[in-house]
């Protein structure tokens, strides 16, 4: 009732005299109302990324800076002991193996999606008739709706035991579970990204190529696919940011034994996984809660990275393609 | 419009005041502070028991048994829950506070059963071989009786009451091996034990449901007992505590009819749904 009201048509227009006048400051008003709003909307959003960072640091710093934090949780503590074990009458808080951990599944996750997204990219927008490519597209992305936690669910009951049986490894969930898993996360990440980049290219490339000779995939894979390269290497990136940080997939997965090892059929605790599992409750204000915060400050820096040079390369190949 | 926006405050002016006038007309409430092992336990007891007789108002707290233990020397709880006894010194520091000692009252009892595939062919542990298996000491089933295959360790996150319960009173306080793979929940740890032929596990005893628990040896030359009701009543289980209640005084009028509430059939029922053992 309230909406229809407010756009209710305005009654006919009198280009004259006073009542014209009200009525374009009205206009003016709502004009510049509406403009305030729309800039509070957009910088709510900066101001909400702030105050996470602000709260993140502040709560991570005293692992730096208090004494009595220090004392458990020292910066050259987390490097020395290797165990995470944050609870007993000696608490451990070994970093190596969490961050092992969390290296080895990204990695599992990567081998598995980049070849997966590139390539399935590379069909839709070159190879693929149109009827196909509009059915692919919407499907993967559908894939990337899927919760993660169903994701991890899948792969904690179902994939873990197909993989046991495949590889026959001793554990059964390890880094390559929940690395696949993860994968099937950020394959449309990158299907997407590197999708657009490849449509992009501009038509003549392809037709130059082709005139000269080139098969199709000669055409894709030397001349299309460099060309969306830095497109594509997005892509990446922020598949790679969002398996740094997936959380729930990992919590469920990996079987979260924080062993430092290279082998990837060990089971792997991320660093995600561990604020996720032992944030809810912890002391607030322990050395044990500061430890969590300076591990979310880590991985905050870390992706916060991984996205700036996302979007380095996302301007990089807009300058690229407009200056062909 | 302006009628609506008039007739909406006018209920919520209305439900404040009720909410008021309710605050007003309430008891205060016990206060119940201590062991995070029984705060889930706790709450259920207080959420029937608040159900049950309108008017109460019971507020239940984790934190650990030591901080419940603190707030009852302090004077900031009512009752504190506790799943160790009292240590003498806190209980000299109540009866120099308020002259005489606190009362205990056992609530239920808590057993921790291990559990391992329903395949396995392993019957029984000793604790030493328990504390062996979990610090990473023994890595292979064969040297506790079993088939020659490696042993997958499940536990407990360690924010779990039961994590520490098993690190205090089965590793006697060691670091678990760092292979232990932790799940959230006791029911993740049977389920994954139960897809596991080489999986161990650990966790509540009413919880074990499609794996095997085996039977726990004091030490090498003791019975080797399972965790039934009877044994962990009696004590006979090895790795089976007391879930206290202390007051400081003997509880008279709402705090009385509460404890006598608990322990009570009814009270005990949820014991056992919440997957320890009744205490009568």
């Amino acid at each position: 009732m309230t909406i229809l009201h407010a756009v209710a048509p305005p009654p006919p227009l009198d280009h004259s005299g006073r009542a014209a006048t009200t009525r374009r400051r009205a206009l003016r008003l709502r004009e510049s109302v509406t403009a305030f709003l729309l800039r509070v909307c957009a910088f709510s959003a900066v101001a909400g990324l702030l105050l996470i960072m602000v709260f993140v640091f502040r709560e991570a710093l005293p692992v730096l800076v208090d004494p009595v934090t220090r004392h458990e949780v020292g910066v050259s503590r987390i490097f020395a002991t290797p165990l995470w074990q944050p609870v007993g009458n000696l608490p451990k808080y070994g970093l190596v193996p969490l961050v092992v951990g969390t290296l080895k599944v990204v990695l599992v996750a990567m081998v598995v999606a980049v070849p997966l997204g590139i390539l399935s990219a590379v069909f839709a927008s070159e190879f693929a008739p149109t009827r196909i490519r509009e059915a692919l597209k919407p499907v993967i992305e559908i894939l990337a709706g899927i919760p993660s936690v169903v994701l991890g669910f899948f792969a904690l009951i179902v994939m873990a035991s197909w993989l046991q049986a495949v590889t026959g490894s001793p554990s059964r969930l390890n880094a390559v579970n929940a690395g696949i898993a993860l994968a099937l996360g950020i394959v449309p990440t990158i299907f997407s990204v590197s999708e657009d980049a490849l449509r992009a290219v501009p038509r003549s490339f392809r037709e130059a190529s082709l005139a000269l000779g080139a098969s199709p995939w000669q055409t894709a894979w030397n001349v299309t696919l460099p060309a969306a390269g830095a497109g594509v290497a997005a892509g990446i990136l922020l598949g790679l940011a969002r398996a740094v940080g997936e959380t729930m997939i990992v919590l469920m997965a990996s079987g979260n034994a924080a062993i430092t090892s290279g082998d990837v059929f060990d089971s792997v605790r991320t660093l995600s996984a561990t604020i996720a599992a032992e944030m809810a409750e912890v002391v607030v204000g322990s050395p044990h809660y500061a430890a969590l915060f300076f591990l979310g400050a880590i991985l905050f820096v870390t992706t916060f990275f991984i996205n700036v040079f996302a979007g380095v390369f996302v301007e990089r190949l807009r300058r690229r393609l407009a200056g062909a | 419009m302006r009628r609506r926006l008039v007739f909406y405050l006018a209920g919520l002016l209305l439900v404040a005041g009720l909410t008021h006038c309710g605050g007003a007309r309430r008891a205060t409430p016990i206060t119940i502070k201590g062991s995070d092992t029984m705060v889930i336990l706790g709450q259920r007891w207080a959420e029937a028991y608040m159900a049950a007789h309108p008017g109460t108002v019971i507020q239940v707290t984790g934190g650990g048994s030591g901080t419940g233990v603190a707030a009852l020397i302090n004077g900031t709880t009512d009752i504190a829950q506790s799943s160790r006894s009292m240590k003498d010194e806190e209980k000299a520091q109540i009866q120099a506070k308020s002259g005489q000692p606190p009362v205990e009252i056992l609530v239920a009892r808590d057993g921790l059963a291990v559990y391992v595939h329903e395949s396995s062919p392993v019957r029984e542990f000793s604790l030493g071989q328990l504390r062996d298996l979990y610090t990473g000491k023994i890595t292979n089933w064969k040297q506790v009786g079993g088939p020659d295959a490696s042993i997958t360790l499940y536990g407990r996150e360690n924010n779990s009451g039961t994590y520490v319960y098993f690190k205090e009173h089965v590793l006697d306080e060691a670091d678990f091996a760092a292979a232990v793979q932790t799940l959230p929940g006791t029911a993740a740890v049977v389920n994954a034990v139960a897809q596991d032929p080489r999986g161990i596990g650990y966790g509540g005893a009413a919880y074990a449901k499609g794996v095997k628990e085996v039977a726990i040896k004091a030490d090498d030359a003791g019975p080797a007992v399972l965790p039934t009701l009877e044994n962990v009543n009696s004590g006979a289980y090895p790795i089976s505590r007391g879930l206290f209640y202390y007051v400081r005084k003997a509880p008279e009028g709402p705090i009385e009819d509460f404890i006598d509430w608990v322990l009570s059939p009814e009270g005990q029922k949820l014991v056992t749904e919440v997957g320890y053992f009744p205490a009568r």
